[in-house]
């Protein structure tokens, strides 16, 4: 099947962290099951940082879900395999899917206040995580959650073990989560929007501090976020994800700097810059379409300026090109007269 | 020159936040207020367009309701085409100030049906008489925002985020304003879909000759969209001019912080260091003394502790920093 192929061509090196592989998500209703993620295949390296970007109801969230099993019900994996290190996760109880969770793969959230329990020290709440995950006495816990928080940047993290999270700000409980996340050693992080809910000043020293923690440990990362800024400074390579499924994936200098999907090229022309003057900005005409009411075909056509007649009945899986692979019609073989239409003749792979 | 729309002219706001009266009694505290705003001035010309950039909780927000006159200043005054904003004949003028709120998901009535959102202003100040030509203004009002005229029957959940926000602006247009302030207009909205929206808010600001006063903690939003823009920290500006100067020649520390800090899109991974921003935004109730900026500025020395520092003209903008003033002497 040409979708895996493309999976497995993707990563390049020889063995993958994490393999996900035609992954669907549906959500049963009266009328029919919504499916929300519509065969999305991605792999990630070990030590790789994989950004997966998208508007609001892209799905980019539902993915991280669906991978470490909080997919909230009735929401269900209706087709399609995650394998962590071989090992097929997707299938696993709860009892299992519990262990693999924190030790195998540590999440960080939106929201860092909603993340951690208000009731207890943010001491106890990581010392309780790394024995729950490692087996070492209270004291060697201790000394491991002061070296993390040491190592996240909290100021003074020794009188810190005592404080609440409310005592915190929302950069420092950030800090926090990611360090509880960090804590059992795990081999992928999933970050779900980690700094949307902070300021520039302070999304940039959280970015900061979980790709140093991350690099020095060889841990691969999942990075959900829809600020193109912050995965271009952070990710190896991206996903851009439309209405439930992968647009384009291929390096991140590739993706945003010669973007081939039109929803890509959009995308990035519709982000005011800091360096640039524009008196328009680029604009996709339309709003991504409803769980309800996908079109057939490409699910991009009627928002897109190079729609063709093929758009409308087919729906274009990933094609695999040099770096990157792109589900678009015009980078078919068959179609490279439209493509240098649409791109200009610089367009090539 | 001509005199501008809008002069804001010394204002501050202070919240009260003591504890009640007998928690003060016995706990011997005195009274606490939040400083909001302090000693804020800037004008807009007619048809220009002010952006007000900061990071939360440096009191941009409330100098948003200051300006339209949702809240009293506690000292200086907001002056409005000549007329002090919430002075004795205001109420005459109070249709030509506008506002556009954050979240269009909470600015539109639930259960009113579109028609009746648009043509409330319409209505309530009598600017059309009789239900048809109301109709008819109201048809048009969806058009000029790219709205069809037949969503007037709808409800605001039949919308998504871009087109509601599209009717707030519709509303807000209704009643012919001369000045819109747009507090956030784009940050609950998606990039795609806020650019539709900077480019029609764009779009109506050349053909009706708006005035914009726009505040948003996006850098690149206020960048595109403004003519001059201040800088706000702690409740103060900490530096303003025009926009080019400010995005390409910054004098503050703290502007070229902010700068500094937004993720860029063609910067080579591993190619700069996040780490040299220092700690965070200290509490407004309690701010430190002298430059409120100084136990984060790399620059700090001396006077910053202790002295204040205001906004003076230094090249090519006004700002207020102890060093940039010392180095021109």
């Amino acid at each position: 099947m040409s979708l895996i192929d493309a999976a497995h061509d993707d990563a390049q090196r020889g063995e993958h962290l994490l393999a996900v592989r035609d992954l669907r998500v549906a959500f049963p209703g009266r009328r029919g099951s919504l499916v929300a993620i519509d065969g999305v295949s991605f792999t990630v390296a070990p030590g790789e940082v994989l950004g997966l970007v998208g508007e609001s109801g892209a799905g980019k969230s539902m993915t991280g879900q669906a991978i470490i099993g909080l997919l909230a019900p009735p929401g269900r994996i209706v087709s399609g395999e995650i394998h962590l290190r071989q090992r097929r996760i997707d299938q696993l109880s709860r009892t299992e899917m519990k262990k693999i969770r924190g030790s195998k793969i540590g999440m960080v959230f939106q929201d860092p206040l909603t993340a951690l329990n208000p009731l207890f020290p943010i001491g106890d709440q990581i010392i309780e995580t790394i024995r729950t995950h490692k087996n070492v006495d209270l004291a060697a816990a201790r000394a491991r959650a002061i070296a993390l928080l040491q190592e996240v940047g909290l100021p003074a993290a020794e009188e810190r073990m005592a404080a609440y999270p409310h005592q915190l700000s929302g950069g420092m409980r950030q800090r926090v989560v990611i360090a509880l996340a960090l804590c059992a050693d795990p081999e992928l992080v999933i970050a779900d929007e980690p700094t949307t809910a902070l300021d520039v000043s302070v999304q940039a020293q959280v970015i900061a501090v979980l790709k140093r923690a991350c690099a020095e440990r060889g841990t691969a990362v999942v990075l959900i976020t829809h600020d193109m800024g912050v995965i271009a400074e952070t990710a190896d390579r991206i996903a851009v994800m439309y209405a439930g499924r992968i647009v384009e994936i291929g390096p991140v200098a590739d993706t945003i700097h010669a973007p081939k999907h039109p929803y890509t090229r959009g995308l990035m022309g519709t982000i005011p810059k800091l360096d640039e003057e524009a008196d328009t900005l680029v604009q996709i005409p339309g709003t991504m379409p409803r769980l309800g009411a996908m079109p057939d075909g490409c699910r991009f056509h009627p928002r897109c300026k190079d729609c063709f007649d093929r758009c409308r009945l087919e729906r274009p899986e990933l094609i695999p090109l040099q770096k990157s692979s792109v589900a678009c019609w015009l980078w078919d073989d068959s179609e490279t007269a439209r493509r240098e239409q649409a791109f200009g003749t610089a367009a090539h792979d | 020159m001509t005199k501008p729309l809008v002069e804001v002219q010394g204002v501050s706001r202070q919240f009260d936040v003591s504890k009640p009266w007998l928690n003060r009694v016995i706990e011997g505290e005195s009274r606490r207020y939040l400083k909001a705003v302090s000693d804020v001035s800037f004008s807009i010309p007619r048809g220009g367009t002010f952006g007000l950039v900061g990071e939360s909780g440096c009191g941009k927000s409330t100098v948003a309701r200051l300006v339209v006159g949702l809240t009293a200043p506690s000292a200086g005054q907001v002056v409005f085409d000549g007329m002090p904003v919430g002075g004795p004949n205001w109420s005459s003028q109070r249709r030509r100030v506008q506002m556009i709120f954050q979240d269009p998901y909470a600015s539109l009535n639930p259960r009113w049906r579109v028609a009746w959102i648009v043509a409330e202003p319409i209505r309530t100040f009598g600017l059309l008489i009789g239900d048809q030509a109301v109709r008819e203004r109201v048809d048009e009002l969806l058009e000029l925002v790219g709205l069809d005229p037949r969503d007037a029957e709808k409800y605001p959940h039949e919308f998504s985020g871009g087109q509601r926000q599209r009717i707030a602006i519709a509303r807000a247009l209704a009643c012919e304003p001369d000045f819109i302030v747009c507090d956030e207009p784009t940050s609950a909205l998606d990039v795609s879909v806020q650019a539709q929206v900077l480019n029609l808010m764009r779009g109506l600001q050349y053909s009706l000759g708006l005035t914009f006063l726009l505040i948003s903690h996006d850098l690149a939003v206020v960048k595109h969209m403004s003519d001059a823009v201040g800088v706000m920290y702690l409740g103060r500006i900490v530096e303003t001019g025009a926009q080019q100067q400010i995005f390409e020649n910054p004098q503050h520390p703290y502007t070229q912080m902010l700068l500094d800090s937004v993720p860029k899109l063609d910067v080579v991974p591993g190619d700069r260091s996040f780490e040299d921003v220092g700690a965070e935004v200290p509490s407004p109730i309690d701010p430190p003394p002298g430059c409120a900026f100084h136990p984060r500025c790399p620059l700090q020395f001396e006077p910053c502790k202790s002295e204040m520092p205001v906004l003076s003209d230094q090249g090519p903008t006004r700002v207020a920093c102890h060093h940039v003033a010392r180095r021109s002497q």
